[in-house]
């Protein structure tokens, strides 16, 4: 039987893999894609508990599904600002390697 | 909601997570993306919520992938070449995600609450009609204040991909 806590691990999970990525890889695009599952293991955990509350007419709880839906349309705004920001990034530097980009570096 | 489907989605959609993670070649971690969301899709759909499932495909499997893929061909990125790793940062990485799952795991052990079944619906879902019309009236606002953003952010990126900024 699957139980919330199997649904909780996995988003868990998720998150944990995509913070790894977020803390170990060093290639810009390759931590924007990190970002994205971290993003995804909150959805994971917000449609889980929609399903497990149900309201008073026996119905998954719609306010969770309402702030997935913004969460998605965020993270697909911040998705085209961010890859516009390293396209002009990657014009003046030749470069999406995070540890290249260092002249803010005290 | 039946376990095996859960497990074998569950770990397709981490196994793939672990390959974004792991790959060195960013074509080959955005291809992996798609198949981690789209397991995560079907995660949604087990959870009865058809709507988030479906603009979970169409919008991170289709749009934002394809973003994706085409800035990383744009800008011909080849596999890294391998360089000298820095040891403390990959040290501590480790142990951060360590204590990160050992805490999670910890916190999941003491929430009996979350160790029962799913209950059963008592109706059918209408979840498109039942998102749509919670967002068109209790997040009316939300809603437009959303549209703002996303006519803001479209502005941004005509003007930061521009060539000159002058």
């Amino acid at each position: 039987m699957v139980t919330l806590n199997d649904y909780l691990l996995a988003s868990g999970l998720l998150f944990a893999i995509g913070f790894a990525g977020v803390l170990l890889r060093r290639n810009i695009i390759i931590i924007f894609m990190c970002l994205e599952l971290m993003l995804n293991a909150a959805n994971l955990s917000l449609v889980a508990f929609s399903r497990f509350n149900l309201g008073i007419n026996g119905l998954p709880d719609y306010n969770a599904q309402v702030f997935v839906f913004f969460i998605i349309t965020v993270a697909a705004a911040e998705v085209a600002v961010g890859l516009a920001i390293i396209v002009a990034l990657y014009r003046s530097r030749q470069t999406t390697h995070v540890e290249d980009i260092n002249s803010l570096k005290f | 909601m039946s376990p095996i489907l859960f497990w074998f989605f569950t770990i397709l959609m981490l196994g793939f997570a672990l390959a974004v993670v792991f790959n060195i070649n960013p074509v080959a971690s955005a291809l992996s993306l798609v198949v981690s969301f789209i397991g995560l899709a079907a995660l949604f759909f087990q959870l009865d919520a058809n709507f988030i499932g479906t603009i979970q495909i169409l919008v991170y499997a289709g749009a934002v992938m394809v973003l994706f893929l085409f800035i990383i061909m744009l800008l011909d990125l080849k596999a890294e070449q391998s360089r000298r790793l820095n040891l403390l940062a990959i040290v501590g990485g480790i142990a951060v995600i360590g204590v990160f799952v050992a805490q999670l795991i910890a916190v999941l052990h003491r929430f009996p609450g979350g160790n029962k079944p799913f209950p059963p619906l008592a109706a059918s879902v209408d979840d498109v009609r039942s998102v749509g019309s919670a967002l068109f009236t209790s997040f009316n606002l939300p809603f437009q204040v959303i549209g703002t953003l996303i006519l803001v952010a479209t502005i941004g990126v005509i003007v930061l991909s521009k060539r000159e900024l002058k």
